[in-house]
């Protein structure tokens, strides 16, 4: 894992600079960095400093890479104060007229320190603007999966449907895809992506093209399968769908990064080589999946944790009341209304900051951050010793995890 | 611990074995295309070919054999060998194929022994040994073969050896044709082979051209020459081998004097029966000699070209009597069935097969009526637009339904069926199974199931409640006197729909009660009950309004039917006493009855309702439609563009194009070729164009969410776990299920105080497939059982202590739920995994085959890839998958029914319904076996009673002594050679 991120301040070690900025006006004062406090603490802090008792804010700060990353929950409250090196600056926003966008490069005034330099090689080389929502949005599209079990001209993609307006977005046909046997070249029909719709989530994840070839469906091979088969099989995995297809351009192929397997790791080693900015890589792969993948394909995670279940959620609306969502075993007391908005949540529930750990994983954008997410991964992991009980009761609750 | 699952595992696997086999086991109704028509007296059995290559064996009722040829080419004949067991089928394709019935373990087979294509000489061209007429001559061993070339081919059977030199070549035929016929530069193809009935040797060979010549087997000569003039097309040798008759096709037929003469000149009589104007020609024709009387001639065709030309007709004439058989549909073949243990006696019985059914007509009985068939029934008389079963029908109501059956078959001939081959050995069925098949013309034929005969038993017309534009009584005997030709309407395959409004989409039957319910293509749900005496009813529509108000909407489908409002009498049977019209009148796609609460619970795509029929009235409505979505309420698919349309439309586009084209210059060539290039371009591109299908998740604004896929009935435990109460359960297309409580007033205020009903869930599936079930499981896992099942003590009450489960079933997968709290309990998902759907499921029992107490419920899915599998209750575990229907077949995977016994049916044609059993219990297959019949006494050529055979009953004692003997036979053998083996 790597930790280099988490620099230790030498200098000051109890008092953190704060620099606050609420629309034109500055506010400066100092936090105790061995006792950040909690996150909502903070923020009635700042509604108090900047006499704006009844503004909702969006509170963001510039990293050490100069990205304006945002601040709405314990982890990352504490992230940012761990990080502050020397001065902590704040970018206050209302969120009825949040302008600021998130993500890398995102602020004006570049930090191009010799730290930074180092640590993203890359950074000046490419500078993919990519535009993110406010934060209460942030939510997973996509991922890249297995990368370390599957053949490097496979591609499983991820695409997360649920909570999502956008369409999935792509057609699929039948064709002929040409293979190698010990008999020789061999001709066999084969499905095929022939269409992604503009601003469906197809198009707009950049990992599935036309003349695509879908070998599996959630891990299931499509070999011998109807298009109608594969169709509905898609469909009825819409949710949650898992799709490995060979890509008809290889050129942009994920290489393995060097030796480790599973975790960050495999995330940030390959993200420098992948040209598709829009992929974010996750290390936490193993939380998904299909609920009933037989156990014979090999998945870099335990089948029984599988039941990830997105699609368990059936909505029960008894007599006189209102609509809720059905628990997958009664046996489970999870609030079940994190199911529907789990970010909702985030700032008022302190419960099980596992989870939110990995939330705020999942809203980091883009490739160039991973570095920082891994660290964040391992604080989070670091941070809560009992979270790995908490933690699977909500794997097989299954809804916080993926989101 | 792991060996010990294993252990388990095959336990589980042992137990599957004695609970699930799949076998197709028979085929009921009237088979598809067919093409060809063989009898054998000796046998009694009669064989049917069809188009598809399939050859079907029919004697008794129940004995049943059925063989298909691995060509895929029509039968175009099939003729049993005299006195044998065996028979010759020739196919398109100029095959010919021996099959034979032999023994096996006490019943009998029907196998394919050989196979054969005539080989002409080497560089003759196809057409001369192309084979149009076929002759199995009574010694049983040779056949003769009249081709196209004219020749005559003689084969000796079995085997299929040519015996080349006694083969009629048509050079050798020719040299002796007097100069002066006319037509003896080209006598053409081989049109008929007849042998003389009283002398074997000679044979009748007549071409098309009209020329027909006695041969004489032995001394390989021509003995006379009948040198007709009319292109022939068909002969008859009379019983004492005096006359030859020939029909032609100007629709005249000759009788000709055999002997006496090398060249008779004149006919003895030539006869156009229908003549004066031109007539179509006469196919065939038989002349029968009855014992005291004129003979019977019966042909088909004849029929004025002009006014007739379309009948379908076979005219019997005996002394005066003449009548014309007027077929709906093509004639294909036909023979007459004759009394006598020699089967040479008076006319029993005409057999015709026409295109879409088969009619016996008894020549016996005055008037000739129609002899009512008990197997080869035509299902599709209208065509088949529902089915539903019932097992284990309760015998009284089935004597009612019989009962009330039998008045409706007064006008069928007392006697008995005369197609009497082979003995049925299959032990009777264990219970009373109904089929009841819904129809386009709005009536409802209920079948007797049990056995392997699918035979009718009452037919219920739903159409004399409505107005309708066709008088019922207008189309049958409509013949008045003295009209010529003496027409006579026969059969009962009527595929015209006066008006399709009336067709029947769902049925449900309470066997317990004898209250039925069906419901039409129009939004009208009737509610029947059996009564055995006629009465005049009042059917009074009862209007739900399923929109509930919604506005915004217009109806753009069908009108509703109009109700008779005068009373109406109705025959014994089921008669309707209660009528709901639904509003707007869109097809019913959900029904269920509950006999018990006196309910019946209906659902169109628009919502669904509640009826007391006790009371006659509505409970309640709910609207389940989507206010956005415009094509469930404008009426029946009307926005959907088919494919096919499109093509249509394209192709008229291009059509028009060139019409246009050839309007303003005719002769312009380049301009008509511009259009070709264009129209192939078209067709090209469209080739090309690859299938797509669109991924996307299910959403609400779909279109027909809202239309209501099941209905079904429980009491359960709804509002908590300490009260259970009726409840209503209904499942949409857009994956919710609503579940209401129902609250029944106490057994004797039933009739005073009103039902109400209050909704208590709705469950809205995550994955918004179409629900096609839900069920409810009792506290031991069991699915309830009917209504009224308990009460008649034919079921174990269910476990109310314990906690309930409902069962949904979706398209995609199947959940099990708790009650009355609803939280998910246990799943399997079907789609998720292999990519297919759920088109039909049904609960079923399954009986094992080993213990006789031990059985298991299930659920019995027929899937969209044409997959039957069986899956466990309550776990909800995958235990078998059998392929059973193409997955092609999208209109018989739509028609399969489940049984409650494990078994199903479905459509394979729209006349024939395949039978299938997942069960190892339950099976209904023919076992039958039919005895290779005694070569007649050589000397008895003349068909005289035999005077060794005095009754009928000492024939039968023979024939089971028989039986019995080959059957013991079998053992002795089968132990003997285990012993030698051993």
């Amino acid at each position: 894992m790597n930790k280099n991120h988490q620099v230790p301040s030498s200098r000051s070690p109890n008092a953190v600079e704060v620099k606050s900025k609420f629309g034109a006006e500055f506010r400066r004062f100092s936090l105790d960095r061995s006792k950040p406090g909690r996150f909502d603490e903070f923020y009635s802090l700042l509604q108090h400093v900047h006499h704006i008792p009844n503004v909702e804010l969006v509170v963001g700060y510039a990293d050490v890479h100069g990205d304006l990353l945002p601040i709405n929950n314990d982890d990352n409250y504490h992230k940012a104060i761990s990080s502050a090196n020397p001065i902590l600056r704040l970018f206050l926003q209302s969120i009825e007229e949040a302008v600021y966008t998130f993500g890398k490069d995102s602020l004006t005034r570049k930090k191009n320190t010799g730290l930074s330099a180092v640590l993203r090689p890359d950074a000046n080389k490419k500078k993919v603007h990519v535009i993110i929502g406010p934060p209460r949005d942030f939510r997973p599209v996509s991922s890249i999966i297995d990368v370390d079990i599957l053949p490097e001209t496979h591609r499983r993609v991820r695409l997360y449907k649920h909570g999502q307006e956008k369409p999935l977005g792509f057609y699929i046909r039948d064709g002929s895809s040409v293979r190698v046997t010990p008999m020789g070249l061999e001709k066999i029909p084969g499905i095929f992506i022939s269409r992604l719709v503009p601003g469906g989530l197809a198009q707009s994840t950049g990992l599935l093209a036309v003349n695509d070839e879908v070998l599996e469906v959630n891990g299931i091979e499509v070999t011998g399968k109807s298009l109608d088969q594969v169709t509905d099989m898609m469909i009825a995995n819409s949710h949650n769908l898992i799709i490995t297809v060979k890509p008809a351009n290889q050129w942009n192929n994920v290489v393995r990064g060097g030796g480790e397997l599973g975790g960050g790791g495999t995330a940030s080693g390959s993200s420098g080589r992948s040209s598709d900015s829009g992929a974010s890589f996750y290390g936490y792969s193993s939380h998904g999946a299909a609920a009933s993948m037989p156990s014979h394909i090999i998945q870099n995670f335990p089948v029984g944790e599988l039941d990830s279940d997105e699609d368990d959620e059936d909505l029960v609306i008894e007599a006189g009341g209102e609509a809720e969502p059905i628990r997958s075993a009664p046996n489970y007391s999870t609030a079940s209304l994190s199911r529907y908005e789990p970010h909702l949540n985030l700032r008022t529930t302190t419960k099980s900051p596992s989870a939110f750990s990995i939330s705020a994983n999942g809203t980091m954008p883009a490739s160039g951050s991973s570095g920082s997410l891994s660290n964040i991964n391992a604080n989070s992991t670091s941070l809560s010793p009992d979270g790995a009980k908490e933690r699977q009761s909500l794997e097989e609750d299954g809804t916080v995890i993926t989101l | 611990m792991k060996r010990f699952r294993r252990h388990g595992h095959d336990q589980r696997d042992r137990v599957k074995q004695e609970l699930f086999q799949f076998n197709k086991t028979v085929e009921h109704g009237f088979p598809h295309q067919p093409s060809a028509l063989g009898y054998s007296p000796s046998l009694q059995l009669l064989a049917i070919g069809t188009r598809s290559g399939a050859i079907k064996l029919y004697g008794a009722p129940g004995v049943e054999f059925m063989g298909l040829h691995d060509e895929n080419a029509a039968v175009t004949q099939v003729h049993f060998m005299p006195h044998q067991a065996e028979l010759v089928t020739l196919l398109d394709d100029n095959s010919l194929h021996m099959w034979s019935l032999k023994g096996h373990n006490g019943l009998s087979e029907l196998l394919e022994i050989g196979r054969f294509t005539l080989t002409g000489p080497p560089g003759a061209p196809p057409h001369v040994t192309r084979v149009t007429a076929v002759l199995a001559h009574s010694s049983g061993e040779l056949l003769l073969l009249g081709t196209e070339g004219g020749h005559v081919f003689i084969v000796e059977v079995p085997g299929f050896r040519e015996l080349e030199e006694r083969n009629i070549s048509l050079d050798q035929v020719a040299s002796s044709v007097p100069d002066d016929y006319i037509g003896r530069r080209n006598l053409e193809h081989v049109e008929a082979l007849q042998e003389n009935p009283s002398r074997r040797n000679q044979v009748v060979i007549g071409y098309g051209r009209g020329l027909m010549v006695i041969w004489d087997l032995e001394k390989q000569c021509a003995l006379q020459h009948i040198p007709a003039t009319q292109q022939l097309e068909s002969m008859w040798w009379t019983e004492d081998g005096s006359y030859i008759l020939s029909s032609h096709s100007d629709g005249s037929y000759c009788r000709w004097m055999v002997g006496g003469d090398d060249v008779c000149e004149d006919e003895e009589k030539s006869d156009i029966p229908y003549g004066h104007f031109p007539c179509k020609a006469i196919s065939k024709i038989i002349q029968l000699p009855t014992a005291k009387g004129p003979p019977f001639l019966l042909f088909s065709g004849g029929m004025p070209r002009a006014s007739y030309g379309d009948r379908h007709c076979i005219t019997v004439i005996q002394s005066k009597t003449q009548v014309a058989l007027d077929f709906t549909s093509r004639i294909i073949d036909f023979f007459v069935i004759r009394d006598g243990a020699q089967h040479t006696g008076d006319p029993s019985a005409l057999v015709v097969l026409v295109e879409e059914e088969l009619v016996v007509i008894d020549l016996q009985s005055e008037g000739w009526p129609v002899i009512q068939t008990p197997y080869l029934v035509p299902l599709h008389s209208s065509a088949i637009t529902c089915s539903h079963h019932v097992s284990a029908i309760p015998l009284k109501l089935w004597e009612r339904i019989i009962a009330a059956g039998a008045l409706q078959t007064t006008h069928y001939s007392k006697k008995p069926w005369p197609v009497t081959g082979g003995q049925n050995l299959a032990p009777d069925p264990p219970q009373r199974d109904l089929l009841l098949t819904g129809h386009e013309d709005g009536t409802v034929w209920f079948w007797d199931a049990s056995g392997v005969c699918l035979s009718p038993m009452y037919k219920l017309s739903t159409a004399a409640v409505f107005h309708t534009d066709a008088d019922p009584n207008d189309n049958m005997n409509q013949s008045t006197e003295g009209e010529w030709p003496p027409f006579r309407k026969v059969g009962c395959f009527d595929p015209y729909s006066d008006d399709p409004r009336l067709g029947i989409q769902k049925i449900h039957l309470c066997k317990y009660s004898g209250y039925l319910t069906v419901a039409g293509t129009a939004g009208q749900i009737l509610v029947l009950e059996l009564n055995d005496e006629a009465a005049e009813q009042t059917v009074e529509a009862k209007v739900v309004d399923l929109l509930q108000g919604q506005e915004g909407f217009r109806w753009k489908g069908h009108t509703q039917l109009d109700v008779r409002e005068e009373p109406v009498t109705f025959p014994p049977g089921f008669q309707p006493f209660s009528l709901v019209q639904c509003q707007p009148p869109a097809v019913v796609t959900a029904l269920t009855l509950h006999s018990e609460w006196k309910l019946v619970a209906f659902g169109t795509s628009h919502g669904f309702g509640l009826f007391d029929y006790q009371q006659k009235n509505n409970v309640f409505v709910k609207c389940t439609l989507n206010p956005s979505d415009q094509l469930a309420m404008e009426g029946p698919l009307s926005r959907v563009k088919s494919i096919k349309k499109s093509l249509r439309q394209s192709f008229r586009r291009i059509r028009r194009s060139r019409v246009s084209l050839r309007k303003h210059h005719v002769n312009n060539a380049a301009k008509l070729q511009e259009a070709n290039a264009r129209l192939e371009a078209e067709l090209a591109e469209m080739e090309l164009a690859p299938v797509q299908r669109k991924i996307e998740a299910r959403s609400s604004d779909d279109s027909f969410t809202g239309l209501v896929r099941t209905l079904y009935f429980a009491d359960t435990f709804l509002a908590d776990s300490s009260h259970h109460s009726p409840s209503l359960w209904a499942g949409t297309n857009g994956g919710s299920v609503f579940a209401y409580m129902l609250r029944l007033p106490a057994a004797e205020r039933r009739a005073d105080e009103a039902v109400s009903a209050q909704p208590a869930k709705e469950i809205q599936l995550m994955h918004r497939a179409p629900v096609v079930g839900v069920v409810v499981l009792d506290g031991h896992g069991a699915p309830l059982p009917e209504p009224l099942e308990v009460a008649h003590d034919l079921a174990r009450s269910p476990d109310m202590q314990g906690s309930h489960h409902v069962l949904v079933i979706s398209e995609e997968q199947f959940k099990v739920f708790t009650l009355p709290k609803v939280s998910a309990k246990m799943k399997l998902k079907l789609t998720a995994v292999d990519g297919s759907r759920v088109r039909r499921v049904g609960v079923a029992w399954f009986g094992s085959n080993r213990t006789e107490d031990y059985g298991e419920s299930g659920l019995l899915v027929l899937t969209n890839q044409g997959d039957v599998h069986a899956v466990s209750l309550p776990h909800v575990k995958m235990q078998v998958q059998y392929p059973c229907i193409r997955r092609e077949d999208v209109s018989g995977i739509a028609s399969c029914v489940f049984t409650k016994h494990g078994q199903g049916f479905y459509l394979i044609s729209p006349s024939e319904f395949e039978r299938f059993s997942l069960s190892t219990r339950c099976l209904v297959e023919p076992r039958c076996l039919v005895e290779e019949p005694r070569p007649p006494a050589a000397s008895n050529h003349h068909g005289a009673p035999s005077a060794h055979r005095n009754t009928q009953d000492a024939e039968d004692a023979d024939v089971l002594q028989e039986i019995q003997k080959s059957l013991e036979g079998e053992h002795t053998s089968f132990l003997e050679n285990n012993v030698k083996t051993a």
